[in-house]
């Protein structure tokens, strides 16, 4: 009775603690990660581009980027296996009831990974080794492994959000499918939107670096070069991802019809329901929100006067924070029709002239773009985790059953955030640096700066 | 056999595997610690990092794969190793962390502050991860670890004198292998004066490690008698192994033949671990979950044991690939970065 007590009063405090290591965790991982899946390419392309038209300005980018996404993947293979610790030592209730469930996404993310480790081995070390054309087919598997990588970890997400594969007898966990675990229904939106969205932030990234250089005055082909490749991809993508952003939204409304409500905020059970913007949810009602009428019903049933579920549907316990949820979608979209506007002001500008925006504001916008993806791309995943809170595992396990009992995860927590302080800080020293230091060689022992642009 | 029994034989491969060669790794690190001031030791902390540069990474993989592989395998299993163990656990995380992104970052930076401020980070990481991995070892060894979520001691399942011993036993170890494998990789960078220090090395953690981890069954025997009754009876075999090839390991050093030694000092270390497996199978968890009992799924350890040996035929022939590039190629003379400056 008495230590039923006293685990009673340890959790809820714990249970905030693990949940903020993990938001944190995942959180700076997703970033790192999302440059690990999208910059191969965009280095690859620059690097065949060299190679095809000989042109030296191609192959001193793809050297640039290699070096930038050599410590990109380390600092994105040491934080993500923070992550797969923190799965069992944060949440071993998931762990010790589903593990075997999710394993075999993770068995495939492992090799997966494996491939991408041994080739950026060698992409970035054997250089000057191999041949020219094998160092740039070792380049493929990078690409098409940090992909599978991002597919098969957000699937064993999806299942967090659409548990399927295995049935529930008295509590016991029987009979897994692995495969339908695997492909549930959340995994096709939520996959395609995170791989999109991957590359958006690698391209916003890395072009704005560029964009701030051309701001204070380096216009030389080098920069505009490397401004123009991975914008440009970014921005081909964006109304794609403004499309599968619209059907995960549909699929929530669908499968997740609380987590919904929570993204819009919506009280009240209705038919032509409004889209509102803004607002606080405070007892059980949204407050100081614009209403756009019949909107929501729209956009998320394609009909004006569809009933949408509101949070009166759900009973108290099984509630997410309504304004955090709504709030993190809200800034979502936004920056995504922000990102889309300054796509369509590059995309208008060529068709208009062949040519780059010319006014600054264009630059200042890019500029700061690369850091937009990245707040979407966590707000993005607010509204996904938070909304799907109370629960871990969507109506069967709740976070607050899986988490460690044990005491003094809070303390665990304090030395995770210390340490990823520093780690942030380090790493955006090493890369302002390294994007101000010129032909720096791609790896060290290389010794001297090597003129990049010889041929081999 | 069932697919349980097989997969974790896997596990145990994956295990060896990342103690072979990450372990070989964190030693290199070891060695960069000690290796001296600025100007002394830059010889060597080159040999260090371009030796491990290429592929850590690759090395680190096998890591993921065992933890992953495990909680797909043995779910509450893990469950308990986790959730007990988490102390040990996030610190060997912080170290992870603390030795990738340091050795990154000192790769990409330019100033001799900023060099020595993440070789520091990266040298000392490398030698406390291996003690908080070994500690886990240990507690799992001398059965401090229970089945079921926090039921074990938080502190005492891994500060016990048999974790300790684990724990300073793999420090030596990775240092041992690291300089074993240095030997010839410094012979292969031309550099004669690195190949004599390594070799000195290789001797002294040989016999010093060996000895010490004989010495140390005693702190097993007292705190672990389970234990120490299993490796003196079934896994007996398998210590004498480790025993006999740490003895011709030292004998090769002596001789010259560093690449031959490669093999018998990785199977010294291996057999450890495999005389660990030995001596525990089939309990995984103390006092009773055995293999049979913490399985997970059987249609998931059949579908994750052939997705595995699919993954193996992609990835042998590109592990090879990746060994034999940076094995074989020879860098000539006068860029290697060992003659520059010297």
């Amino acid at each position: 009775m008495l230590t039923e007590l006293l685990a009673q009063d340890a959790v809820p405090a714990d249970l905030m603690a693990a949940r903020v290591q993990m938001a944190l965790s995942l959180g700076w991982h997703i970033v790192i990660a999302s440059f690990g899946v999208g910059m191969p390419a965009v280095t690859v392309f620059a690097e065949w581009r060299g190679l095809r038209t000989g042109d030296a300005v191609f192959t001193r980018l793809a050297k640039r980027w290699a070096k930038a996404m050599g410590v990109l993947f380390a600092v994105g293979a040491v934080s993500g296996t923070i992550l797969s610790f923190e799965m069992g030592l944060l949440w071993p209730g998931l762990m010790g009831r589903f593990g075997d469930v999710i394993g075999l996404p993770f068995a495939l993310e492992g090799i997966a990974f494996f491939v991408e480790a041994i080739f950026v081995g060698v992409y970035l070390y054997a250089w000057d080794k191999v041949p020219p054309r094998a160092h740039l087919f070792a380049g493929l598997p990078i690409c098409v492994a940090g992909v599978a990588s991002a597919f098969f970890v957000v699937s064993a997400n999806a299942w967090m959000n659409q548990p399927r594969g295995f049935d529930l007898v008295s509590g016991e966990v029987t009979n897994v499918r692995p495969w339908e675990a695997m492909f549930n229904p959340a995994t096709p939106p939520q996959t395609v939107h995170m791989i999109v969205a991957a590359f958006m932030v690698t391209g916003f990234g890395i072009a704005s670096v560029y964009a701030v250089a051309m701001l204070r005055g380096r216009r030389d082909r080098y920069h505009r070069l490397g401004f123009a490749i991975p914008f440009t991809l970014a921005a081909l993508l964006t109304p794609v991802q403004v499309v599968v952003g619209d059907w995960a939204a549909h699929f929530v409304a669908e499968y997740q019809p609380t987590k919904l409500a929570a993204m819009e905020g919506l009280a009240q059970t209705q038919a032509g329901a409004p889209l509102s913007l803004g607002g606080v949810y405070v007892d059980g009602e949204l407050r100081y929100a614009v209403e756009v009428p019949n909107a929501l019903s729209l956009l998320a049933k394609w009909d004006p006067d569809a009933v949408v579920m509101g949070l009166d549907q759900v009973p108290d316990d099984q509630e997410p924070p309504v304004t955090v949820v709504k709030w993190a979608f809200q800034l979502m979209v936004a920056i995504g029709f922000g990102l889309l506007g300054l796509s369509l002001w590059w995309a208008l500008a060529w068709w208009r002239r062949r040519g780059p925006p010319r006014s600054p504001w264009f630059l200042r916008a890019a500029a700061l773009a690369g850091i937009a993806a990245a707040v979407a791309v966590e707000a993005g995943w607010v509204v996904t985790e938070v909304g799907r809170q109370p629960w871990i595992v969507y109506g069967v396990l709740r976070t607050a059953e899986a988490v460690n009992p044990a005491p003094g995860l809070a303390t665990g927590l304090a030395l995770v955030a210390g340490v990823y302080l520093l780690l942030t800080v380090a790493t955006v020293l090493v890369l302002v640096r390294m994007a101000r230091h010129r032909d720096a060689p791609v790896a060290p022992q290389e010794g001297v700066p090597e003129p990049v642009d010889s041929p081999r | 056999m069932t697919v349980a029994d097989v997969l974790l034989g896997v596990l145990l491969a994956g295990l060896t595997l990342y103690t072979l060669l990450a372990g070989a790794d964190f030693g290199a690190g070891i060695w960069d610690l000690l290796a001296g001031g600025t100007r002394r030791g830059a010889a060597r902390r080159e040999l260090i990092a371009h030796s491990i540069g290429p592929v850590w990474e690759a090395n680190h993989v096998w890591l993921i794969l065992v933890i992953t592989l495990f909680w797909t395998t043995f779910p509450p299993a893990f469950a308990a190793f986790a959730s007990t163990l988490y102390i040990p656990l996030t610190l060997a995380a912080l170290g992870i962390i603390g030795r990738g992104a340091a050795f990154a970052f000192r790769k990409a930076s330019h100033t001799l502050v900023e060099q020595r401020l993440y070789g520091a980070t990266f040298a000392i990481s490398s030698l406390a991860t291996p003690f908080f991995l070994g500690t886990i070892v240990g507690a799992l060894a001398s059965g401090r670890v229970p089945p079921g979520i926090a039921e074990g001691d938080i502190w005492r399942s891994w500060l016990n004198p048999t974790s300790i011993y684990a724990g300073l036993l793999a420090i030596g170890v990775c240092a041992y292998l690291a300089a074993v494998y240095l030997i010839h990789d410094a012979r292969r960078a031309n550099a004669d004066d690195l190949v004599a220090q390594f070799r000195r090395r290789a001797l002294a953690t040989g016999v010093l490690v060996g000895a010490a981890a004989v010495a140390g069954l005693a702190v097993v025997a007292a705190d672990a008698p389970d234990l120490f009754a299993d490796l003196r009876g079934r896994a007996l075999p398998l210590v004498l192994l480790s025993l006999a090839a740490g003895i011709v390991s030292l004998v090769l050093i002596t001789t010259g033949r560093y690449r031959l030694v490669r093999v018998t000092a990785a199977l010294a270390v291996a057999a450890v671990l495999w005389a660990w497996g030995a001596a525990q199978y089939p309990v995984l968890l103390s006092p009773d979950l055995t293999v049979a009992e913490a399985a997970g799924d059987p249609t998931v350890l059949t579908t994750v044991l052939v997705v595995l040996g699919v993954g193996a035929l992609l990835l042998a022939p590109s592990l090879l690939w990746l060994f034999s590039i940076f094995q074989t190629s020879r860098r000539h003379a006068d860029t290697s970065p060992l003659k520059r400056g010297t």
